[in-house]
């Protein structure tokens, strides 16, 4: 643990003006911070820089008509805030889905999933002073675009799913593509095990920096892989199961505190880590079992009008945790009122809480660690 | 444990008074949810958070919605338990005049940020909340975006917010609109 440590009143206090436009604080987000020398007494973040009033928008547009604005939620994982928007807007109007585009939804979802943490840990370890994972990381993802572009035409905001479905099927070939990437993406997480979360420095510099504890995560409450690094073993995929997760079998890795405590920076770098092993899993045994569906079953049957007069709340869990969509509708054609609840957005809100008696150096660790993007937290 | 069952317990313990209504699952809202009074919330946010057998220790999310019509605005707060893997919805129904209602932060932290959107928002006042300052607008913002009745003003610190139609500021031709013309 980093050691805390006061000096007398007398001594002045620094105020230090970090961002908008910081290199490592991953997006336009500003931080406040007061500091004893390199010593944090308290870091205010400032957030909104990217606030887009996506929420208001919503009110304005037809059902359909918000899917691609729900993929500028959480840009660098636009698959899941999709898939969110369809699955409320399906629990309001009760439309079923095709097993087919369940899958589907899952195969596109996953490879999101790797492409996200990809940016994530490369990030991270550049962040701290690595550049060399970062491309490295980069270069996985970049297969992970091709492939997705592929499928919908997209590499970056896909809008892709659709209200009771998807909007295209595999196209031919694309399933053994997929598969050659996952034997070459195997061989490369134990090559970046190699290279950058088992390094000695690299271990040295994050264990035991900026530990949260179980309790903590879920007072503040943290989602996803923040939440499991600090060792609660809760995933939305297997505890509150929905599309077809439960046919799949996967494991959900949590924080071990291998090298230091549990829930430091380097858990939450593991956890991702091990959770990328985990999404090839899903991807293979998806990519068998989608052929016991029919083809081009895709689209599940939607009422004529989608003029709603209801209320449901939605969730999935995406590369950034549960991502919840809260859908009123009141017989309109647009709906009443539209809300994401992000998992940037909460993972913000407990830094000025852990913020006190950091090293300046374990902030950044810290902001990187929790995985948050800029446009998520102010939507 | 379900929703009928958490309302009956929270009737026995606070009374009719403090927990007016139950609605649940139907053709008009998918989640059960029950209405409580707004400045009981934080007590009974604190009994359903340590109760043995409720332990609802995650509150997944704050929203609030404005009705205009209702002359009210709702305060909905989802919550769920890790322990006991269920959940419930809160209401509380603000009136749209006057805002203001106790807040949860001492009993979930995650409340803090999401009661600071609300307030930038919607203009709900949470009382008792230690730090209640706009979030995402800038400081000087005046009104509540959320609000149906709020209207942007057309320029704010000189910046407009309106942008001319760039096809008729640059006299930009469709074609097909051109050729059905002629």
């Amino acid at each position: 643990m980093s050691e805390v440590i006061f000096t007398n009143e007398m001594d002045e206090e620094m105020t230090l003006n970090m961002g908008p436009h910081h290199p490592s604080t991953h997006g336009v987000l500003r931080f406040i911070i007061s500091s004893d020398g390199e010593i944090i007494r308290k870091a205010v973040p400032d957030v909104g820089y990217l606030h887009r009033s996506i929420e208001k928008i919503g009110e304005r547009n037809t059902y359909p008509g918000y899917m691609p604005y729900t993929d500028r939620v959480d840009y660098v994982a636009a698959m899941f805030a999709n898939e969110c928007w369809a699955m409320a807007c399906e629990k309001l109007m009760g439309i079923t889905v095709p097993k087919r585009a369940s899958y589907l939804r899952v195969i596109s979802c996953e490879l999101n999933r790797i492409a996200s943490h990809m940016i994530a840990l490369g990030a991270m370890a550049m962040d701290i002073g690595a550049t060399t994972p970062f491309p490295w990381a980069l270069r996985e993802r970049e297969r992970i675009n091709d492939i997705i572009e592929e499928l919908c035409g997209a590499r970056l905001t896909y809008n892709y799913h659709r209200i009771g479905g998807v909007s295209f099927d595999m196209p031919t070939g694309w399933r053994d593509k997929c598969l050659k990437f996952l034997d070459l993406f195997d061989p490369a997480m134990v090559e970046f095990d190699r290279l950058i979360t088992l390094n000695d420095i690299f271990v040295k510099r994050l264990a035991n920096v900026a530990v949260i504890t179980a309790e903590e995560a879920v007072d503040w409450g943290l989602v996803g892989p923040n939440l499991r690094a600090s060792g609660v073993k809760w995933d939305l995929r297997k505890d509150d199961a929905y599309s077809v997760y439960p046919e799949l079998d996967f494991d959900i890795p949590v924080g071990t505190g291998r090298y230091g405590t549990v829930g430091d920076s380097w858990d939450r770098f593991d956890v991702r880590v091990r959770e990328c092993r985990e999404s090839s899993k899903i991807l293979r045994q998806a990519l068998d079992k989608i052929d016991e569906h029919p083809e081009d079953d895709i689209l599940g049957k939607l009422p004529k009008k989608l003029k709603p007069d209801c209320e449901a709340y939605s969730r999935v869990e995406s590369a950034r945790g549960d991502m919840g969509c809260y859908v009123i509708g009141k017989g309109a054609e647009e709906p009443y009122r539209v809300r994401f609840r992000t998992g940037s957005f909460t993972a913000m809100g407990i830094i000025e809480a852990k913020s006190p008696g950091l090293f300046l150096a374990d902030l950044v660790a810290l902001i990187a660690s929790l995985d948050v993007v800029a446009p998520e937290i102010d939507r | 444990m379900t929703p009928e069952a958490i309302y009956e317990k929270l009737k026995a313990e606070f009374g009719e008074e403090a927990v007016p209504e139950f609605h649940p699952v139907s053709d008009k809202n998918r989640d059960a949810w029950i209405a409580v009074a707004p400045f009981e919330i934080e007590r009974i946010s604190e009994y359903l958070k340590t109760t043995g057998g409720l332990s609802f220790d995650y509150l997944e999310c704050i929203t609030g919605v404005d009705y205009p019509d209702l002359k009210k605005i709702v305060v909905v707060y989802h919550v769920y338990s890790y322990t006991q893997r269920h959940r419930i919805v809160l209401k509380a129904f603000l009136d749209r005049d006057d805002p203001a209602m106790p807040s949860v932060v001492n009993v979930w932290s995650t409340a803090n940020w999401q009661e600071r959107e609300c307030y930038d928002l919607l203009g709900v006042l949470f009382e008792g909340h230690p730090d209640l300052r706009r979030l995402l607008m800038p400081d000087d913002w005046e009104g509540h975006p959320l609000r149906k009745d709020f209207e942007e003003k057309e320029e704010y610190h000189g910046i407009p917010t309106v942008r001319p139609n760039p096809i008729e500021l640059f006299k930009i031709q469709i074609p097909g609109k051109e050729a059905k013309a002629s």
